[in-house]
């Protein structure tokens, strides 16, 4: 863990390469997700003979999840703020529920793909299920990583090796997790709250 | 608590070793404004308001976007050089995919 408690090292750059290399990576990302939605777009009126999306979300539902997923946001930065205080009490705290509303957010989406299916909208029911299913998939494997890193955040603190000089480890895994925040309030509004084709 | 302690929780603002960040109470505030603008998103779906539906709903999206990045990922305290990696990602995406979506004649068909 040490080594990644990189922010008063003097770079070639003058600034955390830690953090720069997170912002390459969240700006390569909006490539991938771009790709994902872009690609939800074009197959959203193609259902065939299986459910239409305007016909299936659940938008009272998903709009509850997308406010947990909002406000996990919240819990990140106060985790982030309370490490860079030294209060590693309530940096265990927050980080953890993060990582819960996560949790929340995720066993959501594991309700809502089961309902989907039971309802006969299944992975290659039609291009619209596939891209749906592609999309937001990716973005809940996103937010699972994100789950993960913060629980190892979390156990390194119970362990004594997150300390107030590893801020920038929490930083950098709290700029993933907005990351995560962001492209699901791109997917919700696009996906869900643009009026949807009908069967 | 020195005078100068005073006045960064005044301006709502600590400074640590690295870089200038909000206090706890102006991300709760961030937060509530967040949530707001959620809620007219989904009030949008029992609400008719006809054909500003879709402009109302991007330029809220978008304004979410912003205040998320701005204050929760710290662009707007951090070195310029992190808002440039990835907005460059980003305005690179959203060219390459509104060139693709017109190539699928998407804005006409709908």
């Amino acid at each position: 863990m040490s080594d990644t408690a990189t922010s008063d090292h003097a770079t070639t750059t003058g600034m955390s390469h830690n953090k720069l290399a997170m912002w390459v990576f969240l700006g390569s990302e909006c490539l991938l997700f771009g790709a994902l939605i872009s690609t939800y777009l074009v197959y959203r009126g193609r259902f065939a003979s299986g459910p239409a999306p305007g016909d299936i979300f659940d938008i009272p539902f998903t709009s509850v999840s997308s406010f947990v997923l909002l406000m996990s946001s919240l819990t990140m930065v106060l985790a982030l703020s309370a490490i860079k205080r030294g209060d590693l009490r309530n940096n265990r705290l927050w980080l953890l529920t993060t990582a819960l509303l996560g949790s929340l957010f995720i066993g959501g989406q594991v309700y809502e793909f089961t309902t989907f299916f039971r309802e006969g909208l299944g992975y290659t029911t039609s291009p619209f299920s596939s891209a749906f299913f592609t999309l937001t998939g990716f973005h809940g494997v996103h937010v699972s990583l994100g789950i993960i890193m913060l629980m190892s955040m979390f156990i390194s603190s119970l362990r004594g090796s997150l300390r107030k000089e590893h801020s920038e480890t929490v930083e950098i895994i709290g700029l993933y997790w907005h990351f995560v925040d962001i492209v699901w309030i791109f997917i919700f509004t696009v996906i869900y709250l643009v009026p949807s084709p009908t069967s | 608590m020195s005078t100068a302690e005073i006045t960064e929780e005044q301006n709502d603002v600590v400074h640590d070793d690295d870089h200038d960040h909000p206090s706890d109470s102006k991300y709760f505030q961030i937060a509530l404004i967040l949530g707001v603008l959620t809620a007219l998103e989904v009030a949008t779906y029992y609400v008719d308001i006809g054909p500003a539906l879709i402009p109302v709903l991007m330029v809220m999206m978008v304004v979410k976007f912003f205040i998320v990045a701005a204050w929760f990922m710290h662009l707007r305290f951090d070195n310029s050089l992190f808002t440039k990696f990835f907005v460059g990602g980003l305005v690179l995406a959203v060219a390459v995919y509104v060139i693709a979506l017109s190539t699928f004649e998407f804005w006409s068909k709908g």
